[in-house]
């Protein structure tokens, strides 16, 4: 049992780079086959299930190899799996050759499973969401294409190919959210969608090009200071700037040979870099396009608030974390937890069932980023692994609503169908525990770290201030009004009595005020009929109904990681795996512990799993920051529960009357802070702006300039013109008609009679004579 | 008799030959006219001959011509023939072929 969980380079890499082909070939096949490949969507979920498959059980190999004490950073140069860009890797060892390879370690054994778990989950789902669509087969090929770029990513070695992947999976996310914009049928989503994916294309654009400039900032100091240091050539003697390994190294012995201080490069090469982490997982002031993707299918939002795009940022800072200086760190740590506030807050005024789901997504990926930023990397990673679980389960059960209500996304109109889908229910139930962060449910560990983190830099650190303090006030603010508005969605959506059938009630005003019009036609229904419903029947148009079994089974798979005891058990495997000494090596995991003097004394804590620390934290010393933390964590916890209890359930006119007695506040939160005007004013409007005077420039002084040009040499050909035809012309004519009056003169003696010959001869004789004698 | 009287007699007759070849509406005329310059130039010989030379130079070369013009009578002839079988007309100037 334990030998088959030991890792063996040699087999263990040929199924690790199965992984992402498996997804990849599928892509081909049903591209290749134009979408006819029969049982496409099947053949492809299945491949799917054996990438989880394989992907949990090399999991399991991190986390025994982690129980044992076992280093377990991977690289396949151990099984000679090493491709040369450049050069052939052999005759060219060359530090400017590329060589990749795949790279397996405790983070990416994490991140690897998380995304080979939800992934097939969004698989299974998407085939009872997505049936019947028109493009259904293209779907799945590009739904594939997004879960390689994802796993591939994660497999990278080297940074260049992680970037690679990075922008395979921004094409992919632009085509998926714009799914619905080849399909005039969907009305609701046919123009949005358009819009919403080049938004979100161009927006985490924005932060690519800032990740693509730290690379090369990146690249070229490590170049740099490896030519002409003699310590970097004794620890690496063979050295790959891109690679993540050598990365690690190179920073800290950069590092140490600046004193122990960053050099202002890594410090803007570091900014440059989470600039892509801005734009990818949606952080503040780049999180304007994560909302709108909404406007693609919901399986795809699944997808890229679980466990692809917006994990890939998160991602990214663990990969790039010893790299970063205390500056950026701190940087880090202000965007996060402003962006962990702001989205939160706005969270609270959505009415659309996704809408509120994107921006909880934006306030957890705060959470993340803030972690990082604190120096808790492990809190970061493990909440960015639970999100993935309980917001794919959260995102497929809106889903299922959204089936279940025939497209109908505004909670204003649902309620009360607790009983109609009870398993939809009580996963969501599940999951909203777990973002809400309740006792034992996965999220209450993994934001519990969060908070942890913030105290511990606050106590432990140099000063009671900055940016832990900022962070700490903004998290405990952001979780509160985390768990607030998860459960205002379940008692709007679940709870109540069903507002789809009623003529009036206490939502009618505001729906007429906003112009709603009603549900949309039922076009996904129509398109397939009632063949594939059998187990509703019926009433699929008359009354709400719990979704087929795939996409159920789909859902109970995520929301398990949820659910206590399985919480427990992966927060468990977690702390022991992805710990800084195992993610980064020993070597580097030392000096990375020791530059943030905050893990030092929480470290102990996390280990062990909270609930055991929790049991004896009155035993150890130096944890005073635990206590509050989970002080603070419990009561935001309750306190969001109660207070969503108390304003949705009990006394429900109090939203109104709240909203009403602070206007301005709210219109302010429920129009998302005018982000989206600002963003239209300052960005939008001066590009266009531009891009229309540019035109103008083009059309009047670039053409005007080419149509003068044209018109001189036009000028100048009309007089060339005039001077061939009368000059050269009338030379060449006047040479002919000479020629033709000479001959036709000429031609009077050409009499063909040899009598006048004879005449001519003689008088020529005479004459010639007559000359002779004369002269 | 000087040499002066043969060559006008010479010069008179080739003259006349000319005049016949130029003027005459009929090709047999022609030949005749050819014949009255062969004949001027013989007389040249003769008299230049009878007052040059000591050798019988001149009285050979006339004899020659007289052969000559016989054997050319007879081509011309030929040809004559040939013109009226073309032309069906013995007039020179119904020949205009030479133009094309």
């Amino acid at each position: 049992m334990l030998g088959m969980l030991e890792f063996n380079p040699e087999l263990d890499f040929k199924l690790l780079l199965a992984v992402p082909l498996i997804p990849f070939f599928g892509y081909l096949l049903q591209i290749s086959l134009r979408g006819r490949l029969p049982h496409g969507d099947k053949i492809l979920t299945g491949g799917m299930f054996v990438v989880m498959c394989i992907t949990v059980y090399m999991a399991a190999k991190a986390i025994s190899a982690a129980h044992a004490g076992v280093p377990f950073l991977h690289h396949s140069e151990e099984a000679g799996m090493t491709h040369g860009w450049l050069y052939d890797v052999a005759s060219q060892p060359s530090f400017k050759n590329l060589v990749i390879g795949v790279f397996y370690d405790p983070l990416g054994a994490a991140m690897l499973a998380v995304v080979g778990i939800v992934s097939f989950c969004v698989h299974l789902f998407s085939m009872g969401y997505m049936h019947g669509d028109k493009r259904y087969p293209i779907f799945f090929a590009n739904i594939s294409l997004f879960t390689f770029a994802m796993l591939g990513l994660v497999l990278s070695d080297n940074i260049l190919f992680l970037f690679v992947f990075w922008e395979i999976m921004g094409l992919m996310s632009y085509l998926l959210i714009g799914h619905f914009s080849h399909d005039p049928s969907q009305k609701f989503f046919h123009s949005w969608a358009t819009w919403a994916s080049k938004k979100a294309f161009l927006t985490t654009r924005v932060g690519d090009v800032c990740l693509f400039i730290g690379i090369f900032i990146f690249y070229n100091g490590f170049q740099e200071f490896y030519a002409t240091s003699a310590a970097a050539h004794a620890a690496l003697p063979e050295f790959h700037p891109m690679r993540f390994t050598h990365m690690w190294e190179m920073a800290k012995l950069v590092v140490e040979a600046n004193d122990g201080i960053y050099p202002t490069w890594m410090t803007v090469g570091g900014m440059f870099t989470i600039g892509g982490t801005v734009g990818k997982s949606a952080q503040f002031p780049l999180h304007i396009w994560l909302p709108d993707a909404m406007a693609g299918p919901t399986p795809v939002s699944a997808m890229i608030h679980a466990a692809t795009m917006v994990a890939a940022g998160v991602f990214l800072l663990g990969r790039m974390f010893p790299l970063l200086s205390p500056d950026v760190l701190a940087a880090v740590t202000v965007f996060g937890s402003v962006t962990a506030l702001f989205a939160a807050t706005i969270g609270l005024t959505c009415y659309d069932l996704k809408a509120v789901l994107a921006y909880s997504t934006i306030s957890q990926l705060g959470f993340m980023v803030a972690a990082v930023g604190l120096g808790s990397v492990e809190a970061g990673m493990f909440h960015m692994t639970t999100h993935a679980f309980f917001k794919a389960c959260l995102f497929l059960a809106a889903g299922s609503v959204i089936h279940g209500c025939h497209h109908i996304q505004d909670m204003r109109v649902m309620g009360g169908i607790r009983k109609k889908m009870p398993i939809t229910f009580a996963c969501m139930l599940v999951c909203t525990m777990a973002i809400a962060g309740l006792p034992w449910f996965s999220g209450f560990f993994s934001k519990d770290a969060i908070l942890l983190a913030a105290w511990g830099n606050l106590i432990e650190g140099e000063y009671f201030g900055g940016p832990p303090l900022l962070a700490l006030i903004c998290l405990s603010l952001g979780a509160l009004f985390t768990s607030f508005y998860m459960f205002r969605l379940i008692f709007m959506t679940f709870f109540g009595e069903y507002r789809g059938d009623m003529e009036h009630h206490m939502y009618s005003a505001q729906l007429a005020a906003e112009g709603y019009e009603g549900p949309p036609p039922h076009g996904h229904d129509d398109d397939h009929g009632h063949d594939d419903h059998d187990d509703h029947g019926h009433d699929a148009h008359h009354g709400v109904h719990e979704s087929p079994l795939v996409m159920t089974a789909a859902l109970v798979i995520v929301a398990i990681f949820a659910i206590p005891g399985a919480a427990g058990l992966l927060n468990g495997w977690f702390t022991e795996t992805v710990t800084v000494e195992n993610m980064y090596g020993e070597n580097v995991g030392a000096w990375v512990l020791a530059g943030t003097p905050v893990m030092e004394g929480t470290k102990e804590v996390l280990v062990g799993g909270l609930p055991m620390a929790i049991a004896d934290h009155n035993s150890h010393e130096g944890h005073d920051a635990h206590k509050l933390a989970l002080i603070v964590s419990s009561i935001v916890a309750f306190g969001g529960l109660i207070g969503a209890w108390f304003l949705y359930i009990k006394r429900r006119d109090l939203p109104g009357k709240l909203t009403a007695q602070f206007p301005l506040v709210y219109t302010g939160v429920r129009r998302k802070y005018f982000i989206d005007e600002i963003v239209d004013f300052t960005v939008l409007k001066p590009t266009v702006g531009f891009a229309r005077f540019l035109r103008k420039v083009d059309e009047n002084v670039i053409d005007g300039t080419v149509l003068l040009v044209g018109r001189i040499h036009k000028a100048l050909g009309s007089i060339s013109a005039w001077i061939d035809s009368t000059f050269v012309d009338g030379a060449v004519n006047a040479v002919g008609l000479v020629s033709q009056n000479l001959g036709a003169a000429l031609r009077l003696f050409q009499t063909g009679r040899i009598q006048p010959y004879a005449a001519f001869a003689v008088g020529g004789g005479i004459l010639t004579a007559a000359w002779l004698i004369l002269s | 008799m000087p040499l002066g009287a043969y060559i006008a007699v010479s010069a008179a007759l080739f003259a006349i030959g000319i005049v016949t070849i130029i003027t005459r509406r009929n090709v047999l005329y022609i030949l005749m006219g050819t014949e009255m310059i062969l004949n001027a130039a013989n007389i040249n010989f003769v008299a230049f001959n009878r007052f040059g030379s000591n050798g019988l130079d001149g009285r050979m070369f006339a004899i020659f011509t007289i052969i000559l013009a016989a054997a050319e009578a007879a081509v011309a002839l030929a040809i004559v023939l040939n013109f009226y079988y073309l032309f069906n007309s013995v007039k020179p100037s119904e020949a205009d072929l030479l133009r094309e």
